[in-house]
């Protein structure tokens, strides 16, 4: 029997698990693919905006949230505390010398893929230069194959806010393929004879102090070594800027948790759907998992549910407004009934699905829509949780990374007590 | 009619209205990292799926540059059945151009088999000889320095029909495959010992042949249907007395399991049905033996270092890695396991002249780092990975089952 079986393979669910497998904890994880990881732009955001306003020192405004926000189940520390075991998950890891920075103190306003101003608790190294307190001139460096960065309209942008920003775009292709995405370029970076050739393109064209922005291909092996060069050569300071999927970024997220769960002895399942729960009383005792052939069932002492919302495919809506969380089949909260507003008119403005999820405890433990516990042993982590909305308030990753962190250590605490009994 | 038909194949090629063109797939594909001839399992799956038109003839050669690995459909989180699609669009596009003569050759290891058992010596000598395999590459495009195994000149199903398993309550049925039967008996041999120390009467059926997975990754999904039917037809009668099928072929017990029923949209087929419902890897098996207390656990030290590699097909069962749970039990016994992805041969691809090279380069960092461990053996669970294995690297390669074998002490 495992001491946890884990639901889900993105940074909430990898989080609990590495945390519980570092403890000794015999840990599962198990997921119908590859989590967010691969999506999402590798920084921790944990606080970007409440109530439309910027916020520059993210733990200060917790407290604007609400109760109801995944973060007011956060014992007070544990976003500090969950910070500082990523950077360390780096600092030794793989891909070290690559290594993660900032705090969740304060944050750093570094530009989108479109210019914008996106606040990010925890980025890459490789990222932190394009801290827009800086004020230093910008020159965003595109790469003409690579149609999904667009380095004239990121700069355009960055100037309307009053940046100084100007684009410079080569055309350089990594290899001939029909369809050249960031994968291709950062296996490009992490080249040499690759890197001579931007570095031949870019002699004489950057101004004097002016950074460079590339967007986040800069290496995938070696990430350090192919950012590192490129300032030395360049003579300035270099940074990355998120793109369209496949991240980059977030595919050394993954290599890096990947491989230190590995080596903490916890096992992964991918291709494997969980498609119900075996239950015993107030416990899940199991998960049933369809996989070839069969339906196995694998026992946990806990369940760690992050198996994401809407857009991972954790939570699903039929066409008669009826919620399912997939997995366990958990009560779903804050779907508007019958007869309540569903949409508001304007893309970006708080829609009223946007906050469904599963509502939980101070302890991640699952609630019905009565307030009382629908399962003892299974916590929840991640984009499911009820409550949040992370592309409005910039607290992509943070919620998973704080929860998962706290769902792994609520598991780590019971097994000690267990042991202490 | 070489295509998939039917619901099931309607459902396979449904799942691609869930691509969310994430990529995922993409940043995961061994072929399309090392070469720009694949253009990647998005690319020429769920996109250009929406460009095939069913009965019309389909002409995109760069689909035939997927090795049918499957770790596309792996780490999809959309459950976007990527390979399967691939696979059924290769049919497609193989029935439109012609299945080149190497092809259905290599695809057919009954046939080998047969042929090259009785003159052993003298097949082994001619898949050694450099001027004929010269010659083989020029005529039928099979790569010179492919990995090919060498035949025993005896069978597994000769051994087994004199070997008298001693009753016992509980029985399993071996499925040996074409790897067990014609080059290493070894192995099925050892599975049977392993099983028996484990009190298990071991039964095997008569004139089990090919399960036809090598003809439907060569787009030859008619024959590959006969083949499975006649499996099948031999494994069933087993299967439906309740006993469980093990197999030591991971990438054919994982036909049986599901391929030939989500590619080969064989849903129908009741003896298949009964077969998939009670095969199991056999380090599936042997660890829920353990996992129920019943595996023996009488290991001898076995002091040596040993890689593993768990191959492509093997991730597909979706039954994790259990070989390492298995092989953890053996004192002394130090495994390192390598995490890389693929070795490229991918059964019969990396046998092709045009395909060698990319299997190569597949299998690179695969066979640097069982290099860089310098262990006693690579272990694998697929008989085509252990022959690549062993050719790129250098190092024996073995089943699982083999060091249980030894370290039980029934060497």
């Amino acid at each position: 029997v495992n001491d946890a079986v884990v639901i889900g393979a993105g940074v909430a669910g990898l989080t609990a698990a590495m945390r519980i497998a570092e403890a000794g904890g015999r840990v599962l994880v198990v997921a119908k693919g590859i989590g967010a990881t691969h999506l999402a732009p590798g920084t921790i955001d944990v606080l970007g905006r409440v109530d439309g306003e910027p916020v520059e020192r993210p733990l200060e405004a917790l407290g604007r949230l609400g109760a109801g926000h995944p973060y007011a189940r956060l014992p007070a520390g544990t976003l500090a505390a969950a910070a500082e075991w990523w950077r360390g998950r780096f600092a030794d890891g793989p891909l070290a010398p690559y290594a993660y920075t900032g705090t969740v103190e304060a944050s750093l306003p570094l530009p989108s893929p479109v210019g914008a101003v996106r606040r990010s608790a925890l980025v890459p190294e490789t990222m932190a230069a394009g801290d827009l307190r800086r004020g230093e001139p910008l020159c965003i460096v595109g790469l003409r194959p690579l149609r999904d960065f667009h380095a004239p309209y990121a700069a355009d942008n960055l100037a309307r806010q009053g940046y100084e920003a100007r684009a410079k775009v080569l055309d350089l292709a990594p290899e001939p393929r029909p369809d050249v995405n960031s994968l291709g370029y950062a296996r490009a970076f992490d080249d040499a004879a690759f890197r001579d050739r931007v570095v031949a393109e870019l002699r004489g064209r950057l101004a004097p102090g002016e950074s460079a922005g590339f967007p986040a291909v800069l290496g995938l092996r070696r990430p350090h070594a192919a950012w590192d060069d490129l300032e030395r050569r360049l003579a300035r300071r270099v940074f990355e800027i998120p793109t369209l999927p496949p991240s980059v970024p977030g595919m050394r997220v993954f290599a890096t948790l990947r491989e230190r769960l590995r080596r903490a002895g916890a096992r992964v399942i991918l291709n494997a759907t969980v498609t119900g729960a075996e239950r015993a009383g107030d416990r899940v005792t199991g998960v049933r998992v369809k996989v070839a052939a069969r339906e196995v069932v694998h026992r946990g002492d806990w369940i760690v549910l992050a198996t994401g919302g809407f857009a991972s495919g954790g939570l699903e809506l039929d066409s008669t407004w009826v919620a399912r969380e997939v997995a366990l089949g958990l009560p779903v909260h804050g779907v508007p009934g019958r007869g309540e507003s569903r949409f508001a008119p304007g893309y970006l403005d708080e829609q009223p699905m946007a906050r469904a999820g599963i509502r939980v405890d101070d302890g991640l433990r699952p609630l019905g829509p009565d307030g009382t516990r629908a399962a003892e042993n299974v916590l929840v982590a991640g984009a499911l949780l009820a409550g949040a909305e992370p592309w409005r308030e910039g607290s992509g990753d943070g919620i998973s990374l704080g929860t998962g962190f706290h769902a792994g250590g609520i598991v780590v605490g019971a097994r000690s007590e267990a042991v202490a009994v | 009619m070489s295509e998939a038909t039917g619901v099931l194949g309607d459902l396979m090629r449904g799942t691609l209205d869930h691509c969310v063109k994430c990529t995922i797939c993409e940043t995961f594909c061994p072929v399309s990292n090392v070469t720009p001839l694949f253009p990647g399992p998005k690319y020429v799956g769920p996109q250009a799926e929406r460009f095939r038109v069913q009965d019309e003839p389909s002409f995109d050669a760069s689909l035939d540059y997927c090795s049918g690995c499957g770790v596309c459909t792996q780490v999809c989180p959309q459950g976007v059945h990527i390979a399967e699609i691939n696979t059924q669009a290769r049919a497609r596009m193989k029935e439109t151009k012609g299945v080149p003569l190497r092809d259905r050759v290599i695809a057919r290891p009954t046939l080998a088999g047969r042929l090259g058992t009785p003159v052993a010596p003298l097949a082994n000598a001619a898949l050694e000889a450099k001027p004929l395999r010269w010659a083989a590459e020029k005529t039928l495009g099979l790569h010179r320095d492919a990995p090919m195994p060498k035949f025993a000149g005896r069978t597994f199903q000769g051994w087994a029909r004199k070997h008298e398993s001693p009753s016992a309550a509980r029985r399993v049925a071996y499925f040996h495959g074409c790897g067990a039967n014609f080059y290493e008996p070894d192995t099925g041999e050892h599975t049977v010992a392993v099983l028996e120390h484990n009190g298990l009467q071991v039964e095997v059926p008569r004139g089990q042949g090919c399960c036809g997975l090598p003809l439907q990754s060569n787009g030859l999904f008619d024959d590959a249907r006969t083949y499975v039917r006649r499996l099948t037809a031999k494994l069933a009668p087993a299967a439906r007395a309740g006993t469980a099928i093990v197999g030591t072929s991971t990438s054919c017990t994982l036909m049986l399991k599901r391929e030939a029923i989500e590619i080969l949209s064989m849903e129908d087929d009741a003896d298949l049905q009964v077969v998939s419902e009670h095969t199991y890897d056999i380090c599936e098996f042997l660890l829920g033996l353990h996992d129920e207390g019943a595996l023996r656990t009488d290991f001898r030290e076995l002091p040596m270092t040993v890689t593993y590699h768990a191959p492509c097909q093997q991730q597909g069962h979706g039954i994790g890695k259990p070989a390492l749970d298995l092989l953890a039990l053996i004192p002394g016994l130090t495994v390192i396991e390598n995490d890389a992805t693929c070795c490229g041969v991918a059964g019969t691809y990396g046998l092709k002249a045009e395909k060698y090279p990319i299997a190569m380069k597949v299998g690179a960092g695969l066979f640097q780092q069982i290099r860089e461990a310098k262990p006693e053996l690579a272990v694998c669970d697929s008989e085509t990975c252990r022959w690549q294995i062993e050719k790129a690297s250098g190092v024996k390669s073995v089943h699982p089952v083999e060091l249980l074998y030894r370290a039980y002490g029934l060497a």
